[in-house]
């Protein structure tokens, strides 16, 4: 491409994220000022560099992780434990708590912040169990009208023995067949990994965003370097050329809009990224609300029949 | 070759085969050797040692299906390239070759036909094309045979062999997930049963999606059903592997299967099922 075409692309992209559900939080707070500073990095945003850094922030340690979150904008949280059959799952939180005033459903994957934390949550990687406790809570929410809001943040389902003679593959696939019968309002976040099946489990959702330097994929940089490069050090290629960025993931068609992130990244300021967070949620769930339950799922249901690129 | 060997070893399913691969008509589990005549005859199975041997998607339908009753749909649906997915090749190019070396232009084929005089839809996967993966075009193909099903009011067979999504087209692979599921849906919806059969190995995202939500589901013995595979739960965990980890008979065990049904007895067990579904 000739400097002159990039620029038209550039141009012609950012016409087209100005058009779309983007940057919810920071556009309902009328700071034009930041919007123009998200705006000029994403559109430096298309270096290798750039997806690279994503990769590097969305597993950030200090990034904020669901209970962060649920600290800072769910009020009277109630968490909700185990699955009814053989475990309470770490890595995948539940419960029902009150966001904006309504009573909500809350599904979130959690990351450890030290290491016992992180062995007793199995970094995020969720088990058989995590997604049938998910199931369970789902139904509650539909038997009595609350939306569901997911939080995603998982390198991806647990690769495990024990979590294969317990079905992983099958409750990953009932889960989303749960998110598509629902009849009332969902909305998903992918607050930092969306690593794969894992992560698509809980996010079969009527709006589906991604924090500003979140990611999404079919499979880790280092599972696709190893597998395509036959080097797990070739990971910076792999993530160049899938492209987990949120970005990409909105061009593709494949989420909804884009969160943004306080300056540098969420783990800078957890109160602001919760505030951006909370402010695009609500707005989604305020959307959703007036549409009747059957027309929701039969959208959801169309929208995901949509997806995919094809001759 | 056509009948190109398969490989096992599903995490490695765009591998080239190591120089020190067998003849693909010798038995890996007792070393029989075997004419492709002969094999074919079997059904591709070992009549020594009851290994079986992968089944392309065109033999599997003749041996299902009332002979002429096949008619393919969707057969014009291929994939692109929407990333420009380039890794140590490009996925256009693999995506030829693909197509060169199996005669197919996706993994999957889908179309309508007559089983023991009864009418069936068919999505037939084939693990020859880039290891049975799901990309856009595939997760087409079953979308549409499950609203053809709808359409006609006939049950839809699903045979599923894939190492997983594809991961030459990124995300949009992993949203081939969610997307078989809602076609999955709008059947149960119209109530229009499933019968999904497993064939080796049947992983990863396809496993995670519509493989996994047959109204009934049957699997090929010893074939590897799993949702990460061996040797990746090896590397990752560090345990110790059971000896039937993953197989179709350890799912039996742990009640994620309804039966295993050696290739020989499906026809008439899917028959039974479709009478009884009729
Ligand atoms: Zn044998
Ligand atoms: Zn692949």
């Amino acid at each position: 491409m000739t400097e002159k075409d990039q620029e038209l692309n550039l141009r012609q992209r950012l016409s087209g994220l100005s058009r779309l559900p983007l940057l919810r939080g920071v556009r309902v707070n009328g700071e034009s000022e930041r919007l123009e500073r998200q705006l000029e990095r994403l559109q430096a945003d298309t270096s290798d560099e750039a997806i690279w850094r994503s990769v590097e922030l969305a597993r950030h340690a200090d990034r904020p992780y669901t209970m962060d979150y649920v600290e800072r904008f769910i009020d009277d949280w109630v968490e909700l434990h185990g699955d009814r059959g053989r475990a309470d799952d770490g890595a995948l939180v539940t419960g029902l708590g009150k966001l904006d005033g309504r009573t909500v459903a809350l599904i979130g994957h959690q990351k450890g912040r030290d290491v016992k934390e992180r062995l007793d949550r199995q970094f995020g990687m969720a088990y058989p169990e995590g997604y049938h406790k998910a199931m369970r809570v789902m139904e509650i929410a539909e038997r009595f009208g609350f939306p569901v809001i997911s939080l995603i943040d998982t390198p991806g389902a647990y690769p495990g023995v024990a979590a294969e003679q317990h079905g992983q593959g099958g409750a990953i696939a009932r889960s989303q067949a749960e998110m598509a019968r629902l009849t009332v309002p969902t909305v998903a976040c992918i607050i930092g990994e969306g690593g794969s099946g894992g992560a698509v489990a809980i996010a079969v959702s009527d709006r589906v965003l991604m924090q500003e330097h979140a990611i999404y994929s079919v499979i880790t940089p280092e599972g696709c370097a190893a597998i395509l490069w036959r080097d797990a050090g070739e990971a910076k290629k792999a993530a160049a050329a899938f492209k987990p960025d949120a970005l990409h993931c909105l061009e593709l068609g494949v989420i909804d809009g884009i969160v943004a992130e306080p300056e540098g990244g969420a783990q800078n300021d957890h109160d602001e990224a919760a505030r951006l967070l909370r402010t695009a949620l609500v707005e989604n769930l305020e959307e959703l609300e007036d549409t009747p339950g059957e027309e929701l799922r039969r959208r959801r249901r169309a929208k995901f029949r949509g997806m995919g690129v094809f001759a | 070759m056509s009948e190109a060997r398969i490989d096992v070893q599903v995490e490695h399913k765009h591998a080239p085969p190591p120089a020190e691969k067998k003849h693909p008509n010798t038995c890996p589990k007792c070393g029989s050797h075997y004419r492709d005549d002969e094999l074919a005859a079997a059904l591709w199975v070992c009549s020594h040692c009851g290994h079986h041997f992968p089944m392309r998607a065109r033999a599997r339908i003749d041996w299902y299906t009332d002979p002429g009753s096949f008619m393919e749909e969707a057969a014009d649906v291929r994939s692109e390239d929407p990333l420009d997915f380039f890794d140590l090749r490009p996925y256009a190019e693999r995506l030829s070759e693909a197509e060169l070396n199996t005669g197919l232009n996706e993994a999957a084929l889908i179309g309508q036909a007559t089983i023991d005089g009864h009418p069936v839809e068919l999505s037939v996967m084939d693990f020859t094309f880039m290891g049975g993966s799901m990309g856009s075009a595939v997760g087409e193909k079953f979308s549409r045979a499950c609203d053809s099903a709808i359409e006609r009011g006939v049950p839809l067979i699903s045979v599923t062999s894939s190492g997983g999504a594809r991961m030459q087209e990124g995300i949009l692979s992993l949203m081939q997930l969610p997307k078989t599921v809602c076609a999955v849906e709008d059947l149960h919806d119209a109530h229009i049963p499933m019968i999904t059969v497993m064939a080796h190995p049947t992983t990863a995202g396809v496993l995670a999606s519509f493989a996994s939500l047959g109204d009934v589901t049957i699997a090929e013995p010893g074939a590897l059903i799993a949702f990460t595979g061996p040797r990746v739960v090896q590397q990752t965990t560090r345990e110790k592997l059971p000896d039937d980890f993953g197989l179709a008979e350890q799912n039996l065990r742990f009640g994620h299967i309804d039966a295993i049904v050696p290739r020989a007895e499906q026809r008439d067990h899917l028959t039974r099922l479709l009478r009884l579904f009729a």
